[in-house]
């Protein structure tokens, strides 16, 4: 059991400073340098050619919409764009990659120097962005073998090379200071508005269960009131906005309980577990890797023209605090109702629920109840639920309609999410529908009156309070398929 | 041995012998004429050199691979096309050697290794493609040294090639195997690549045509990269014109090849046609002579410029300082990256693998491989490249010969504004004896000297033949550079000392190689 | 800076090529009057000269993000040493996770 610090200690001693590394898979037809597709579920080997195989021989050509993409991601994040630059090599050798090289881009990159924003807590974050620059993605590799699947204690691997050759696009950042106490909250919601960002250029799907977009967590820790920086650990396999939270809080304190042990944090990979919420070491980077980087002589310089760039500038989104301001001046919630909003990450999904036609209100409620509920429960975003913002404003519609209530809603919810359908034919599937004839209301709302005959003259005298008791009967009686307040009616004209 | 799918009851090997020696005596451009015109087809022009090669290649070596079947095929193939009317390319039916380095899709490329022994490749390089989209027939893959590091072709896995002059000499390399092949008439065409002479070098140690095209002017996709930034595919021919004419049909841009450039294949069959250096001026680098070269050599070059001058070529004397570090800065750049290039040889896709036992892991079994696949020679420049470009040596290595490079290149552009076309032996020696230099690497790398500016810089060049050097006999080549882009120019004053040089030899230089034994 | 039979061992293992201590010991001094030659290089290349790495100022070559055939798994599969479940089978590799 590796020691840590609790968190409120390692807080009280320490200063984390973080450095987060996001690659996203450009969702282009064809791959970073040669033809083949980049569909997603393919069989294994058939999207693969002499180039992106690594066969002797072959040649890489670039992808022109990949750094379409890259230039726009780096304008979004108000990168400048180089005049001129270039891939480069790096080497190493490993069987995922089948020129025992990745296309990467070394001391040039596309983009560089920029600058975002991030909202939490009512605070603005200012995070520096280092770089963004393009690159290929490895194959996928299957253990066998072993008794986990994974790579330690296989007895052999068997290579896929569909994936090799996909673009990515890797953004890093610049140190991040000054969050404080912050720091797991803020790492997360800067991969949250990344995320939502790539998302609106439309360059990628961005699903980081999918691994369309995926983090590596740089954390360090520095004594209090000092400023040189400590030694930072790289956690991988950070797969969610919640691990990317609780992998930085967790290496913080791990880290924290190294360094107030008189210890030394060991510079190296770590492996996020989202099971036991723990960092592994991989392998120590002490003797970091030699990637001998030199200038791609295969590819030719890109120098993007100023007019282009402008171009670019031209198709940009909306940025995500400006997007900001206006939802909330639009909705018109409340600085907490926002805040809250903001940190569950909600924002775009409300947004399309509104789209739907939900009133702001009840999206927010939806959304950070119920389907927030779901997500924790389940370990995931709450993009990752099992529904849509469509399907939220429809349900949304049938109770303003008085098709269902509230609570009724909530099984709703439960039907769709389960794959049973849409809000609609869950709600006939299983037969939810609030109960609107009158005869039918009448009857048992008679028969809970007859039920309760001390309760029913606590009514006649006047005690209108008590009417709750009486609803509470029918409801139960009706298996809550009834319209509440329509029901207190027939209840106080039956008494009144 | 070379591998030949032709058995010894095969009709080829029945054609009259005279008809045959005649037909392999030809120019390609002469064989082209005759198929086109149906004097000749190219089952017999293709059968006439399946037979010579079964007749001398067990001397020569000059190849790995040869699929008399499928060539056979093709060259019927081409005679119906021509037969029914259609239209084919200038070099139709003439057969062509190409060297193993090249991707030919079914047929095995070794690149002269060990590592890639049984690879078939599944598609064909760019250069392949255009041979077989214009109608010429692949005989088969020539040797080389492995992965195209070496001057003499001994570095081939699969045994040295023998120069037909003198089958104890090398031909040169790494294109040895396309140059020998030309010498001994197994074939009147080859293609071949050169990073740092490999196509100029065996051609002027064998007395035959190498060009190597513009940096870019022939596509690379498909040729196995050696140096990615200094390799070039180029052809490789008896005579100025058939080299022209085999320029003409692999050059040009190739949108698989980023580095391919974009623009018409400059017109180098007119320039060979015409030979015409009147007013042409021709500048003799001072740095590319004097000590060190074999006196046969300096004499033949001294009288070729003689000689061109005769033919009313301005000849002027122009310096290139940096010259001097082409040779350093080209053994830095390299084995850079070819050590990268190499990397991809890790027993894990296609090629050899050695060592895999069950227990052993994927790092201990690329090890194991790499070191039973590759030569003494590639490990060597892969263990250099590595160590050029590790962190804390690239500024100092690679970093440093970058710009060495630059000043190589200013150096050319210097001199191209005072000489239209450059000019210099194209190798310091003649063939040396297999064996002799083996054991010494610098000494091998000494024979690039001339060679590699221009690979360096990236401008056209070629060796022609001018002679027999006095103290041997053996041939020697003249080099001649053009700026990127004119190429056409050194087709021009090859042809001009072609035509001039036959006129006083009498005929072909190569009518005087030694009579190879054919087995009774 | 005389490179000794460690440093090519080192080297070795960076580019995986499992050398025998003879050949270890033979690349050494082979290696070390190379890079002596080399080092000339260093004479001549000042700081303010810009390194070439490509022989034409060519630039921008790109291609459309459009589909190209692949190649057909069973000929990419032929040529392997070990294949199984329409996968390459490589031996079990040490490296870290990715």
């Amino acid at each position: 059991m590796t020691a840590v610090l609790q968190y409120e200690d390692a807080m009280a001693a320490f200063d984390p400073v973080l450095g987060l590394e996001v690659h996203v898979e450009l969702n282009t037809a064809s791959k970073m340098f040669c033809g083949c597709s980049t569909a997603f579920g393919a069989e294994p080997n058939t999207q693969v050619c002499a180039v992106c195989l690594g066969l002797p021989g072959a040649l890489p050509v670039v992808n022109a919409k990949a750094v379409e993409s890259a230039i726009r991601i780096g304008l979004a994040l108000n990168c400048r764009v180089a005049e001129w630059c270039r891939f480069a090599r790096k080497n190493y050798f490993y069987p995922d990659m089948p020129k025992n090289y990745q296309i990467s881009q070394y001391d040039e990159p596309i983009c560089y120097d920029g600058w975002t924003e991030v909202v939490l807590d009512g605070e603005t974050y200012r995070i520096g962005i280092e770089r963004a620059h393009m690159e290929e993605d490895t194959g996928k590799s299957l253990h066998v073998g072993g008794a986990t699947g994974r790579i330690h204690g296989a007895d052999y691997s068997l290579l896929d090379y569909n994936r090799a050759g996909v673009p990515l696009i890797e953004i890093v950042t610049k140190p991040i200071e000054g969050t404080g106490a912050k720091a797991p909250q803020v790492a997360r919601a800067y991969v949250a508005m990344l995320r939502d960002l790539v998302r609106a250029l439309g360059v990628s799907d961005v699903r980081m269960e999918q691994g369309s977009l995926r983090c590596d967590a740089n954390v360090s820790l520095r004594p209090l009131g000092t400023t040189a920086y400590g030694t930072r650990t790289e956690t991988k396999n950070v797969n969610s906005l919640r691990s990317v939270e609780r992998a930085v809080r967790y290496e913080i304190t791990r880290q924290a309980a190294v360094l107030a042990g008189g210890g030394r944090v060991i510079q190296e990979t770590r492996h996020w577990h989202e099971d036991s919420g723990t960092t592994t070491a991989g392998r120590s980077k002490e003797m970091a890797e030699d990637y001998r980087y030199f200038p791609e002589p295969d590819l030719v310089p890109i120098a993007p023209s100023r007019a282009w760039v402008s171009e670019l500038r031209g198709t940009l989104p909306e940025p995500p605090a400006e997007r900001l301001r206006r939802v909330s001046a639009e909705w018109g919630f409340s600085d907490l109702e926002l805040r809250d909003v903001v940190n569950a990450g909600a924002v775009n999904v409300i947004e399309a629920t509104v789209a739907a036609g939900a009133s702001p209100q009840s999206a927010r409620k939806w959304w950070l109840s119920e389907i927030a509920r779901r997500a924790n429960e389940a370990g995931v975003d709450l993009e990752d639920v099992r529904i849509t913002p469509r399907q939220v404003a429809e349900i949304q519609a049938l109770v303003d309609s008085g098709t269902i209530n509230d609570r009724l809603a909530r099984q709703v919810f439960d039907g769709v999410i389960a794959g049973e359908g849409s809000p609609a034919e869950v709600v006939a599937a299983r037969k939810l529908a609030v109960v609107s004839d009158e005869g039918a209301l009448s009857t048992a709302v008679d028969a809970a009156i007859a039920a309760n005959p001390d309760v029913a003259d606590k009514i006649r005298s006047g005690k209108v309070q008590a009417a709750g008791a009486l609803i509470g009967a029918v409801m139960k009686d009706l298996r809550g398929q009834a319209d509440a307040s329509r029901v207190r009616e027939l209840i106080l004209q039956r008494l009144g | 041995m070379t591998p030949t799918t032709m058995p010894d009851d095969h009709p080829a090997r029945s054609g009259s012998g005279d008809h045959h020696a005649k037909i392999i005596r030809q120019t390609a451009a002469d064989l082209a004429a005759k198929i086109r015109d149906r004097q000749l087809s190219s089952v017999e022009v293709t059968r006439a050199h399946l037979e010579r090669i079964a007749e001398v290649d067990g001397e020569v070596h000059a190849f790995l691979y040869v699929d008399g079947e499928r060539a056979l095929a093709d060259a019927a193939r081409i005679d119906a096309k021509i037969a029914a009317g259609e239209p084919v390319g200038p070099l139709a039916g003439v057969p062509v050697a190409v060297k193993d380095v090249f991707a030919y899709s079914g047929a095995p490329t070794t690149c002269g290794s060990k590592i890639l022994s049984g690879w078939l490749p599944p598609y064909d390089a760019t250069v392949v493609h255009r041979l077989l989209d214009s109608d010429l027939v692949i005989l088969g893959k020539t040797n080389m040294d492995e992965f195209a590091m070496g001057s003499s072709t001994e570095n081939s896995a699969y045994g040295p090639t023998h120069n037909p002059w003198d089958l104890s000499r090398i031909p040169g390399g790494s294109g040895g195997g396309s140059s020998a092949s030309l010498a001994a008439f197994e074939s009147p065409l080859a293609i071949g690549s050169d990073t740092g002479g490999s196509i100029r070098q065996p051609a002027a140690v064998t007395g035959t045509v190498g060009v190597k095209p513009t940096y870019g002017g022939t596509s690379r996709y498909g040729l196995v990269a050696l140096a990615s930034s200094l390799d070039q595919p180029g052809p490789c021919a008896r005579t100025v014109l058939d080299a022209a004419l085999l320029h003409q049909v692999i050059a040009g841009h190739d949108p698989c090849d980023s580095t391919s450039i974009d623009a018409p294949v400059p017109d180098v069959v007119a320039a060979a046609r015409s030979g015409d250096v009147t007013g042409l001026k021709i500048g003799v680098v001072t740095e590319l002579g004097g000590e060190g070269y074999a006196p046969g050599v300096e004499q033949r070059f001294r009288e070729s410029v003689d000689l061109l001058a005769s033919l009313g070529a301005e000849i002027v004397e122009v310096s290139c300082p940096h010259f001097v570090y082409a040779l350093p800065t080209y053994y830095l750049i390299l084995p850079a990256e070819c050590s990268s290039n190499l990397a991809k040889f890790d027993a894990m896709r296609y090629g050899l693998r050695v060592g895999d036992d069950g227990t052993a892991s994927a790092e201990q079994v690329m090890a194991t491989t790499r070191q039973a696949g590759f030569g003494a020679e590639v490990k060597r420049r892969i263990i250099l490249g590595t160590y050029a470009l590790s962190s804390g040596y690239y500024d100092a290595y690679y970093g440093q010969a970058q710009k060495v490079r630059t000043l190589i290149s200013r150096d050319f552009e210097r001199a191209f504004g005072q000489a239209d076309v450059l000019i210099s032996p194209s190798t310091p020696l003649t063939a040396f004896q297999i064996g002799e230099k083996v054991d010494d690497p610098l000494a091998m790398y000494y024979n690039d000297l001339c060679t590699i500016p221009s690979n360096l810089a990236g401008n056209a060049s070629g060796s022609f033949p001018v002679g027999l050097a006095p103290e041997d006999g053996l041939p020697v080549g003249l080099q001649v550079m053009a700026p990127p882009l004119a190429d056409d120019r050194v087709y021009r004053v090859g042809a001009a000392l072609e035509r001039a040089l036959t006129e006083r030899w009498g005929g072909s230089l190569l009518d005087r190689v030694p009579e190879l034994a054919v087995p009774a | 800076m005389a490179l000794t039979p460690t440093d090519v061992a080192a080297l070795a293992r960076l580019a995986r090529i499992d050398l025998t201590a003879d050949e270890l010991a033979q690349l050494a001094p082979q290696l070390e009057v190379i890079l002596e030659s080399v080092a000339r290089v260093s004479d001549v290349a000042a700081a303010d000269i810009p390194p070439t790495s490509h022989a034409l100022p060519l630039t921008n070559v790109f291609r459309d993000d459009a589909l190209r055939p692949s190649l057909p798994r069973d000929l990419i599969l032929a040529g392997a040493p070990a294949a199984e479940h329409d996968r390459f089978r490589v031996p079990r590799i040490l490296g870290e996770e990715a």
